[in-house]
């Protein structure tokens, strides 16, 4: 898993998940299917919470361990949080039943 | 491989030798409670059931109360009932002593024995000659194929996904190479993972149970009208970088490995297969745990990453940390740190077997934090409403 600050874990994600807390500015490096890419955070990313690591617009899935994890609640540019701010789970949901 | 254990009579085996005190009912915690203080090497628990419960509800009580008093690591059993519940303690020990015709099985009836400390005399007596009894049966060799694991995450982070989890499937895998059995819960936390789980069904029975046990478990949530988010995940889920039930439950399904799925079986039912077997459940750690140890698992493996101190009174429950903050903070409780896999200092796989040694060395008589700490958590999962 290399001692890298942020993992993501399939190819097909669209977040990150930090492996320290990572402040807003900094740029960050990760691994995608063996390759590094970098990206600059545009929000504090505590421990264990997710950014996105390219652009999610409103209503998309937002994808990690290459499976869909709920949808964006408005767009969401790389390097943003993703957190219960901007994303929804879409299971589970009495709230939305008439 | 083999560990140290207890061959009971029938074949079944233990890693513990408890003598367990059992109230059927809320009404007889006092007095269980009171027995096992007196009696030094008893251990008991308590629970909110046992009587005002509709049929199905109290089958599962006693489902429950039965799988602890019938499981191979318990010697004996003093069986506590009020008298005029709905769980009837004489039918519970009676069924105990069917299914285990060599236990040392005790009931005690506070309405009979005419009081309070007229029943804690009874049961303390009788007990006290269990544990003596129970110090003279020696361990011996047994094969690692017959351990029974129930796998468990509870307080996860988003380490728990990435490296706790996967190290426990890792282990679970190991067991069932090894001839044994683990079993997967926590329905609620397969929502979303669905059909990671169902497409390594054996048969499409079983694949079509899957789908069908965790859609029921959706639709009870639904029908209370409300997000689940905040019920489940968590607020300290959410806190921890957890943003909805399917990131967690994409988490959650790791820790049942990748060996094929046996069968599906309900909350606290008799665990007769072999291999991976899913388990119905809440995911609510103490229910969880209950159940499982009901259907048969001598022993449990519990990832955290928030830090969760639980575990049962008669299944050994090791913890395993999904990161090293935590794990160093919580020492107390924590017996594994698989957040050397989050720092890149050691594989899911290293981890794993780490875990199945530790599995070993407990089934052999090493004890974990959560039994030197006293935990005696209990805890049964109500399906129905309050009479």
């Amino acid at each position: 898993m290399g001692k890298s600050k942020a993992i993501v874990m399939k190819a097909a994600d669209n977040v990150a998940t930090a492996v320290e807390d990572l402040p807003a500015g900094y740029e960050v490096s990760f691994t995608v299917n063996g390759e590094t890419a970098a990206l600059l955070l545009q929000d504090n990313i505590p421990f264990g919470h997710k950014f996105a690591i390219s652009p999610i617009k409103q209503a998309a899935r937002v994808m990690k361990y290459g499976e869909p994890i709920g949808a964006a609640s408005e767009n969401i540019e790389a390097g943003r949080h993703v957190h219960v701010h901007n994303m929804i789970g879409l299971r589970g949901r009495g709230d939305l039943q008439a | 491989m083999e560990f140290m254990g207890y061959r009971r009579p029938d074949g079944t085996v233990g890693i513990r030798n408890h003598v367990l005190v059992m109230p059927t009912v809320v009404c007889a915690n006092q007095v269980a409670r009171g027995i096992s203080l007196n009696v030094k090497g008893t251990t008991w628990f308590e629970h909110q059931h046992g009587c005002s419960q509709l049929a199905p509800d109290a089958a599962q009580t006693a489902r429950a109360l039965i799988g602890h008093g019938t499981h191979p690591n318990v010697y004996g059993v003093v069986v506590v009932g009020l008298g005029c519940e709905v769980v009837r303690a004489q039918e519970v020990a009676a069924e105990i002593r069917k299914r285990c015709p060599y236990k040392p099985v005790q009931l005690v009836i506070i309405q009979e024995e005419g009081g309070s400390y007229k029943a804690i005399q009874a049961g303390a007596a009788a007990a006290h000659h269990m544990v003596l009894e129970a110090s003279l049966v020696k361990r011996e060799p047994v094969e690692t194929g017959e351990l029974i694991l129930g796998t468990e995450c509870g307080g996860s982070d988003a380490c728990s996904g990435i490296a706790a989890n996967p190290a426990l499937g890792a282990a679970s895998d190991l067991l069932i190479d090894l001839g044994g059995t683990s079993i997967l819960a926590e329905t609620p936390e397969l929502i979303g993972a669905e059909h990671i789980i169902a497409d390594r069904a054996v048969n499409e029975a079983v694949r079509q149970k899957c789908y069908d046990t965790i859609k029921a478990f959706e639709d009870s949530a639904i029908a209370m009208g409300v997000d689940m988010r905040g019920g489940n995940p968590t607020p300290g889920n959410i806190e921890g970088g957890l943003s909805s039930i399917e990131e967690k439950s994409l988490g959650c399904v790791y820790k049942g490995g990748s060996r094929p799925l046996q069968d599906v079986i309900g909350w606290a039912e008799c665990i007769t297969k072999k291999g991976l077997i899913y388990m119905d459940t809440p995911g609510n750690d103490i229910e969880q745990l209950t159940g499982m140890v009901a259907g048969g698992c001598q022993i449990a493996v519990f990832t955290t990453g928030r830090g969760t101190p639980t575990g049962s009174p008669i299944a050994p429950t090791i913890k395993v940390a999904s990161n090293t903050a935590m794990y160093e903070k919580m020492q107390d409780n924590m017996d594994i740190n698989a957040g050397t896999i989050v720092t890149g200092d050691e594989t899911i796989e290293q981890v794993g077997q780490r875990i199945l040694t530790e599995m070993l060395a407990v089934a052999s008589g090493k004890l974990t934090k959560a039994e030197v700490l006293g935990h005696n958590d209990f805890a049964i999962w109500r399906i129905g409403p309050t009479m």
